[in-house]
This record gives C-alpha cells, structure tokens and sequence, in this order.
C-alpha cells in the first residue's frame, strides 16, 4: 500500500483511463447488465414479448437433473485436465530443464502447442479418433480390436475430450513450470545434495515446495480453463453427446442461447458461470497475495 | 466553389441510388449453393434496372436466422432472410416482425399464383388454411441412397432396392454378410427416421395437424408402428448391422467409404454424393411397412425458406415482389434444380427439367420428386410445425443415442422424447399465448 504513487494532477489520470474503462464498459459491464436483466424475463427472440417471471429461469435450472448433470460433468472434467495437464507439464519441465543435448530444441517444441487455437486443437482430436474417419480410430479397432465409438461411449468421449483439453494447456503450464523451476536457487539443491538428499527429497522438500506460487497460480488458470476455455474442443469433437453427457456449462450456455433461442435461461445461465468466476478471481487474489508467498 | 461542385456530385450520387433501389438478402448457402445464389441475383439484377438485390453470406443457417435476429432488434434488418425449416414456426409467430408473402404479393400487385407451387413445399410455409407466410427456395427431401456395386457382390440385383422396411434388413444383413462392416447407417434421425417415416406412413407426429392448426399442438409419434421401426433398428444395431455414424449428416463417411451399403440421407446431399462415392450408387424411395394403411403416403420438405422482414418502405417491397416472381420462373427453378440437387419449387420447372431430358441421366433426383408428389398430402403429411423444434430434435436426437447406448428401451425412450418434447411446446405456447 505504501508504494502507491498518488498522481497530483486532477483531470489527467482520469483522461488517461477512460479509454480503457469504455472499452470495459461497453465490452463488459454492459452486457453483464444486459444478462442479469435478460435472466428474470421468458421472451421471444425478436424482442416482441417480454414477460417478467422474476426467479423463474433460476429455479427452473436448479430443479433441473441435467443441469446439475452438467454441472458436475464440468467440474470433473475441469479438474481432469488440471490434473493431468499440470503432472505432465511438470515432469516435461523437469526433463527439459536438465542439462541434456537438444535440450533448446525440445523446449521449443513443447511450447509449440500453444499456438493452436482450441478449436483447431479439437478439429486435430476429432480427425485423429472419429469412428467414421479417424486414423487412430481405425487402427483401434482393426489392430488392437478395441470397440472405439465415443459417440455412443461417455467414458471413452470423456477420455478423449480430457486428453484433446489437456494436450492444449500443455504448453501454457510447461512454459511457466520451466521458469519456475529456472528461478530456483541452485545453491539451495546443491547444498541439499551436499547433505546426502537424493532424487526425490530434493525434489519434494526444495523444489516443489519453491515452486509452489507457479503451481498455484497454474491450478487457478487451468481450472478456470478446464471449466470456460474448452467450449471448442467440446463443440469440435462431441457437442455434448453422447445424449448429453459431456453438455458441460458453457456449452449448454451456447446451445440453449444461440441454437435453441431460449435466451431466458441462456442468461441465467451465464449470469451463474459469471458468479463461479468471480468467486475463482477472490479465491485466486485471496491466496496468492496471502498465502503462498516465502 | 468547389465545395458547391462537390456537394452536387454527392446529391448527383445519392439521386442515383435513389433511382434504383438496393435491398439485401442475407442467406446460409456456402461452396457452389453460395455461388448459385449469386449467379441467380446477378440475373435478376441485369434482368431489369429499377432494383438490385445483394446477396450476403450469414454463415451457418442458426448463424444467419440469429444475424437477422440481432439486426431487426437492432432496427436494420435485411429485407430478405433465409431461415431453415426448423425456424419456421418461431418466424410464424413473430407476428411483428414479418411480412408474409401472400401479402407482399398482394399490395405489390403481382400477377402471382400460389398454384404453381408443389403442393407438399407450398404447404410447409403456409397456414393451415392456405396462405404463404415465406417463399420456398431450397427444399429437399429424405431419400434412401444404395451401394450398386455392394449389391452385386452380395449377389442381390442392383436394380431392385428394398421396397419395404423388412425387405431392407434382409438386404442389410446380406450386406454385412458379404463382408461390409455394416449393413446400413442413417443421417437426421429426427427428419428422416421420425418426421419423414410418420408422414410416409401417414400417421400423426403431432394433433392439430402436426401443430399446423394451433400452438396448442401435442407430440403423438411413440406408436406402436414407431416403436416397431426404432426396435428393429436397434436391434440390429446389436449385431453390427446398423451401425451409429452420428448427428445431423454426419454419417455420411460411413456410406461413401463403403462400410456400409445402404445410408438415409438428404437429396440435397446427392452433389455430395456424386462427388465422394468412389462406386456406383443409386437413389431409391424410402421403404415402408406394407401393413401400414395409407402407406407409402408422401415424403415432406425440409431445407429453408425466404423470410421478409417487417417495416420496410415501398419500393423496397416491390424489389423483393419481383425477385419472389423471377425465382419462381421455370427456367431459374430449373437451373437452380440441376445445379444443387434441392428440387425444384413449381410442377412447371419439374415439367421443363423433364423435357430436357435431364433425369435420363440423373434419375435420383426424380426419384425424390415423385416420392414427394405420391399422394396429395394428408394432415399427417403437409409438414410440421412446432415452435423450439431446434430443442425437440435435439431431445430426439439425444434419447435415439441413450436407447442405442442401452440406457434406456426403445419404448420409454419414445415415451421420453414425446414428454420431454410436450414440455419444451408448452413453453413456446405460454410465450405465445
């Protein structure tokens, strides 16, 4: 707090900030507003009729089984590619940041990824395993016999939406692991080697433990992307089926709003995905500020 | 001086395009669809000087009908938009915002005869008592598509497809016994196996006329003949001999790679098929149960319509009058025809395609056509009309995967797809009333 620079000039930082805030504004504020009115109305698409039905559009999705369906699908799924996405991106660090030959050279390629956009990342996903098309799925079933049809198949359309999801954060968590781990003290390792820790202790008693800002601020962004960012891969690879078992939130907005013009509900919808974000943003400013700081 | 010089030539340009009146039309046709329709606006446009029309691409068909959504609550909408049959009854109900083309016609003075339309696409954009709310334009039909030369490797006579339903799941497993991985697939469950299977049977989908004659429509297809169909498929589907390819049109690959030889497909997929197939394949009638009554009836319509917006001025009016007119002639409807595979409009451009002698070499597309002109539609056969039918297919669409999945039987899933569906109509009704 006491670093703040208090501008003595009356009229100029306010000049300077408001094209920033109009852009906020008309970006978001204004809609956001617009979706919290639109979520207390049942209306038609064209604007003609507009009925006030006060909390109804909420109630309606909380007494609804799908949506608490989707709901918890989403969360699993969030926390899926979380998970996996962050071991990964982890142990590739790791390996990436010994001193080994190459070793530019495969930075550079486990960062490439993240040049894909999410869709493109799906489209990838869904040529390589579609029943009806797919290369890998047609070596799945005719060489290794495996009954490959995820759309009829939610563990096997989970499992591939995790995997497409997560190879797309891969690079994302790899580039912020590798900086981490570069930023670690090597006098720290040293001096735990000289006292006998091996492998694993300096691992998990210095290294992990000082990286662990990175990890905290990663398991926010993935989350937060796992639950907003995958609505292409899921809109790509399976939209939602089979039946509607992989309709995660943000698909379900899109699909009830744009396709099916319930925008009702669409805005109700979205005005709860944009409290979950708010609540991630506290909890996130909450704890890194605070809690995992050395 | 020159100021005045130049506020001249600005009014000279404005009274210019005063003179000739410019009106868009927004629509969803991509690759040569997309290039037709601006071939056919560029021949009205050179065909006449007082108005022009300007064909714009929207995107996909939802992108396109929301596009015209956000225009007209925005106040700029385009004068023309193409909106997809499962738009129809929430543009139908958006009593404010539309134009219907009977009265467009009428203030316009056009010599226009509702007549000359095929009367199963006429209906499905009209009321119940006959007049036409939007203008047809790309309509198609379900059709069943087959592996000639699958056929003849099975031993079976390429020139005699199943008629009816049985006979077709006997040629199905000879298909798979001869070596395919399957027998057959299917695309659009909701169109072709639902909405298109109940009119060919002549047998209600909805009341009220398939919800032609009020809102207060209720869905009635979980009958015992729907339910035998679906348990057959099902059935099948046990021993790889249907095999599942997907939404919409997307088991299209499984038909042209041949793993399977028979597939339900679109008419308006026929270009597609022609320029994927890597055999010889031919187009047949969809089969039917012969101890159905009535049945084979007559297939219905799906594709889109032209929707004209509300508030527009007079001349602009007149513009999309006129167009209406010129693409209902023979000679575009014919062209239009041959070159997208959609069918044509009027019994005339039907007629005039005859005589070109163009279904010798392309009989398919005759087939769709007469399935199509079987019978003069019935109540059950005219079309349907429900509001949220986008939802309502995607119920179907979402229980037809969970019965091939094993959740839940043939039976109560129909039962489900039907209370789920009422539900979602009572909604638009409430919203409407």
């Amino acid at each position: 707090m006491s670093k703040q620079y208090e501008f003595k000039a009356p009229v100029l930082p306010y000049l300077l900030v408001l094209p920033q805030m109009a852009i906020v504004f008309v970006f978001f504020f204004w809609p956001a507003a617009q979706a919290v009115l639109q979520s207390f109305y049942l209306q038609d698409p064209f604007g003609g009729r507009m009925i006030f039905v006060g909390f109804q559009n909420y109630s309606k999705l909380l007494v609804d089984p799908d949506y608490w369906q989707s709901f918890t699908v989403s969360t699993v799924f969030a926390l899926c590619i979380t998970i996996s996405a962050m071991a990964i991106s982890l142990f590739l660090a790791i390996q990436a940041n010994k001193k080994i030959r190459f070793s530019a050279f495969y930075k550079t390629m486990l960062v490439w990824p993240y040049a894909v956009s999410t869709l493109v990342a799906g489209v990838i996903w869904l040529f390589m395993f579609n029943p009806n098309v797919g290369v890998i799925a047609y070596v799945l079933k005719h060489t290794f016999h495996v009954n490959w049809q995820y759309l009829l198949n939610f563990n096997q359309a989970f499992l591939l939406l995790t995997m497409a999801a997560s190879w797309k954060q891969l690079a994302y968590n790899f580039v912020f692991f590798l900086a981490g781990l570069q930023s670690v003290p090597a006098t720290l390792i040293e001096a735990a080697e000289i006292d006998g820790a091996g492998a694993g202790t300096r691992f998990w008693k210095i290294i992990f433990p000082m990286l662990s800002p990175t990890t905290f601020y990663l398991l926010v962004m993935n989350l937060v992307y796992g639950f907003f960012e995958t609505f292409p891969i899921v809109h790509a690879i399976t939209q939602g089926a089979p039946g509607k078992s992989t309709g995660i939130l943000v698909y379900k907005v899109w699909r009830d709003g744009v396709i099916n013009l319930d925008l009702g509900s669409s805005a109700a919808q979205s005005v709860i995905l944009m409290l979950m974000v708010i609540l991630l943003t506290v909890f996130q400013f909450r704890f890194i500020e605070r809690r995992v700081t050395y | 001086m020159k100021r005045v010089i130049l506020l001249m030539a600005v009014l000279l340009v404005a009274v210019g395009a005063y003179a000739q009146t410019t009106v868009e039309f927004w629509h969803a046709m991509t690759g040569h669809n997309g290039d037709m329709v601006n071939t056919i606006c560029d021949q009205f446009n050179a065909s006449q000087k007082d108005y022009k029309i300007v064909p714009v691409y929207k995107g996909s068909y939802s992108d396109t009908m929301n596009a015209g959504i956000a225009a007209f609550r925005a106040g700029q909408p385009p004068a023309i938009i193409q909106v997809y049959e499962v738009g129809t009854a929430t543009m139908m109900a958006a009593k404010n915002a539309i134009k219907p083309v009977y009265q467009l016609m009428s203030e316009n003075n056009m010599k226009w005869d509702p007549s000359i339309y095929i009367p199963t696409i006429k209906s499905y954009y009209s009321t119940s008592d006959g007049r036409m709310l939007s203008m047809p334009f790309n309509s198609s039909t379900a059709v069943m598509y087959y592996n000639k030369d699958a056929f003849r490797k099975a031993g079976l006579d390429p020139e005699k497809p199943p008629v009816t339903w049985p006979e077709f799941f006997e040629v199905a497993k000879k298909l798979k016994a001869s070596g395919m991985e399957g027998g057959f697939t299917t695309n659009w469950i909701s169109w072709i196996q639902l909405e298109n299977f109940s009119a060919w049977h002549n047998l209600p989908f909805g009341t009220r006329s398939n919800g032609f004659d009020g809102l207060d429509t209720q869905l009635v297809f979980n009958n015992p003949i729907t339910v035998r169909h679906f348990q057959n498929i099902y059935d099948l589907s046990k021993t790889g001999v249907f095999i599942y390819g997907g939404r919409e049109n997307k088991a299209n690959p499984l038909f042209t790679s041949g793993r399977v030889g028979m597939h339900f497909e679109s008419i308006g997929g026929y270009g597609n098929m022609k320029a994927n197939c890597k055999f010889d394949f031919g187009v047949a009638r969809l089969p039917y149960y012969s101890d159905v009554p009535g049945a084979p009836q007559n297939s219905i319509i799906g594709g889109a319509s032209l929707w004209v917006f509300n508030g527009k001025s007079k001349p602009e009016y007149k513009a999309v009058a006129e167009f209406f007119n010129f693409i209902s002639q023979p000679e575009i409807q014919a062209l239009w025809h041959k070159e997208t595979g959609y069918l044509p409009i009027t019994q005339a451009a039907y007629e005039l395609t005859k005589s070109q002698g163009y279904y010798e070499k392309n009989p398919g597309l005759e087939v769709a056509i007469k399935q199509l002109l079987n019978k003069a539609p019935t109540a059950n056969s005219m079309g349907i009309r429900f509001g949220n039918f986008n939802i309502i297919r995607e119920i179907e669409d979402q229980t037809w995967e969970d019965i091939l999945a094993g959740k839940i039987s043939v039976k109560d899933g129909l039962d489900k797809m039907v209370r789920e569906g009422n539900k979602t109509l009572r909604e638009f009704e409430k919203l409407y009333k």
